[in-house]
């Protein structure tokens, strides 16, 4: 993003994209998203590219559209009535919103980790971590079994739970449902990875725990997590994209929107004169 | 007057003083509230005691294994026995429940997870409505749809009006039990590229199961007293079963007809019969929530069957 006038409004430059990003492939663009609950638009025109192997984060005061925007990235506003998305979300080269796809099965290339944790109350550890797997069809215990030690491991929640695998998921504490939900979220074996403040719910120790899963799984995922924390942004984000009112107002490399931001509002912002 | 700047300070001491000087007023209030529903829970079970104790010491004296097995005999000639009546109210609460929980479940899963719409409440304020009929009305429904279209009195009547009496309740239970769920659980299933029915089956209702079976277990209870829409359907019997075509006895018309008669072992069976049926219903309710509600620590029987054995 080039012109970005001080007002706040983004210029219409050719799709939002920090200088750095040059020569990097990317995996999701969108461009134009507009998305509105009934008349209020509570996303405007909203166009970011997100790397491949990358974190992005997404910060802005309460209300500003973070969540609403990271919920398009995986067509969770199917799931509202009132709620309707314009613009494209692409994923590498298909459009979430095209009429001619299926979008459950794209769905399934983006996992999605919610603010607080949500493990499926009835079942076990095991079989929440397997439950995308087994329910899209796939029985083989050999399988499952490697998935499920493979998916844990990734979220840092393996050790902890090895030896209670048929343990009911909700016996666990608040930060281990989470890495539970992440691990669940990783054995659909998605490409692009969505975290809604991740860890706003739970303790330093169990945040700096999922802060570790995710700088390990940005080896081989595209992750954008939305975050109230700035300090969150900057251990774990390459880029960061600040949001006000529904708009995207600077977007650029995590250092270069903390150090030297190019619009007075994020300056603000980050400096924690509002928000 | 109203707080200000200047004297905040001392309406906040002049409140602290108004809630203290209450204090023993509202402890007083405590107490006595607490007094008063008590009572009133009390006066609320008492004649559900009461009857209870008089089913067990009047329907007492009629048990015998003859009574629970037999055929009745002609009345006043000392042989009285309901084996036909307690056959019959199970086959017809089995038959109204393989037609009205079906209906009543997936009905309730249509309003809560894809009700969103005009027809849901259109159907939803069509099931509160049909809740609320009187049973015989049913029955007479009942009596001219079947009964008069096929000549016969038939526990197929009696079933399919019983069912017409379940399947709203179970449909609103349904409904609010899976609306127990919380959404995240469904954002949960979605965002792991579910379909909407799988989902649904195999998350929300497992969910729900409990609510469910409540549901479903109020509606048995309340169909396995109903008499009057069996009066037009089953018509009652003295013998054992004939034939889904025939008609049957069962417990409530069983107790409907001894009452009635001016003999005193007629009135036996009657509390008999009476003791019976509430210790049937019982036993449903027990006998459900063992085997179905028992998943977790692997103790029920169909969940060790749905599990061959291998998980829990």
């Amino acid at each position: 993003m080039t012109a970005v006038s001080v007002k706040g409004e983004v210029s219409s430059s050719p799709l939002g994209a920090p200088p750095s990003f040059a020569g990097k492939k990317y995996k999701m663009i969108t461009e134009n998203v507009n998305i509105f609950y009934g008349k209020i638009c509570a996303a405007k025109n909203i166009s970011m590219k997100f790397p491949e192997k990358s974190v992005t984060a997404l910060i802005g005061p309460s209300g500003c559209g973070k969540t609403t925007f990271l919920r398009c990235l995986n067509r969770m506003h199917d799931m509202t009535a009132q709620a309707r998305v314009e613009g494209k979300v692409m994923i590498d080269d298909i459009d979430l919103y095209d009429k001619s796809i299926d979008p459950i099965y794209h769905r399934r290339k983006v996992g999605m980790v919610f603010q607080k944790p949500n493990p499926f109350p009835t079942m076990s550890i095991y079989d929440n971590v397997t439950a995308g797997v087994r329910l899209n069809g796939i029985r083989d215990r050999k399988i499952l079994d490697e998935i499920v030690e493979d998916s844990l491991k990734m979220s840092y929640l393996w050790d902890e739970v090895k030896n209670d695998l048929k343990k009911p998921a909700i016996e666990l504490s608040g930060g281990q449902q989470q890495r539970l939900c992440i691990a669940r979220a990783l054995a659909i074996q998605p490409e692009v990875l969505l975290m809604d403040e991740p860890a706003s719910a739970l303790d330093p120790i169990a945040t700096q725990k999922i802060e570790e899963t995710i700088t390990e799984l940005k080896k081989d995922y595209c992750i954008i997590i939305v975050t109230h924390n700035m300090q969150q942004a900057i251990r774990c984000s390459d880029y960061t994209g600040f949001m006000y009112l529904g708009k995207l107002i600077e977007f650029g490399d995590t250092k270069q929107i903390f150090t030297q931001p190019k619009n007075e509002l994020t300056s603000k912002y980050v400096q924690g004169q509002f928000g | 007057m109203s707080i200000t700047v200047d004297n905040r300070r001392d309406k906040r001491a002049e409140y602290r003083a108004m809630f203290k000087a209450n204090v023993r007023g509202r402890l007083w209030v405590d107490k006595i509230m607490v007094g008063v529903i008590l009572t009133c829970a009390l006066i609320a079970i008492t004649p559900l005691m009461w009857i209870l104790f008089e089913l067990f010491v009047q329907g007492g004296q009629a048990l015998s294994w003859e009574f629970l097995t037999q055929e009745p005999g002609a009345i006043g000639q000392g042989t009285i026995a309901i084996g036909p009546a307690i056959q019959g109210t199970l086959i017809i609460i089995g038959l109204s429940c393989i037609i009205g929980l079906p209906i009543g479940i997936m009905s309730g899963v249509y309003l809560s997870e894809f009700g969103g719409n005009w027809l849901a409440t259109q159907i939803r304020f069509f099931l509160d409505v049909f809740m609320q009929f009187p049973s015989i009305v049913l029955g007479v429904f009942a009596f001219l749809a079947i009964v008069l279209v096929l000549g016969h009195f038939s526990l197929w009547a009696g079933a399919v009006a019983l069912s017409l009496i379940m399947f709203p309740i179970v449909a609103r239970s349904t409904e609010e039990a899976l609306k127990m769920v919380p959404w995240s659980i469904r954002e949960a299933g979605a965002a792991l590229g579910l379909r909407k029915w799988i989902v649904t089956l195999r998350i929300i209702i497992p969910g729900a199961k409990k609510g469910i079976l409540t549901g479903a277990l109020l509606s048995i209870s309340r169909v396995g007293g109903e008499t009057a829409p069996l009066i037009m359907t089953v018509l009652g019997s003295s013998v054992f079963f004939q034939g889904l075509d025939s008609p049957m006895d069962a417990l409530p018309l069983r107790i409907w007809r001894m009452s009635l008669l001016p003999y005193d072992d007629a009135r036996l069976a009657g509390w008999g019969a009476a003791l019976v049926l509430v210790l049937v219903i019982l036993a449903i309710h027990v006998g459900v929530r063992y085997f179905f509600l028992n998943r977790d620590n692997g103790k029920g029987i169909i969940a060790k069957l749905l599990n061959g054995g291998k998980r829990n």
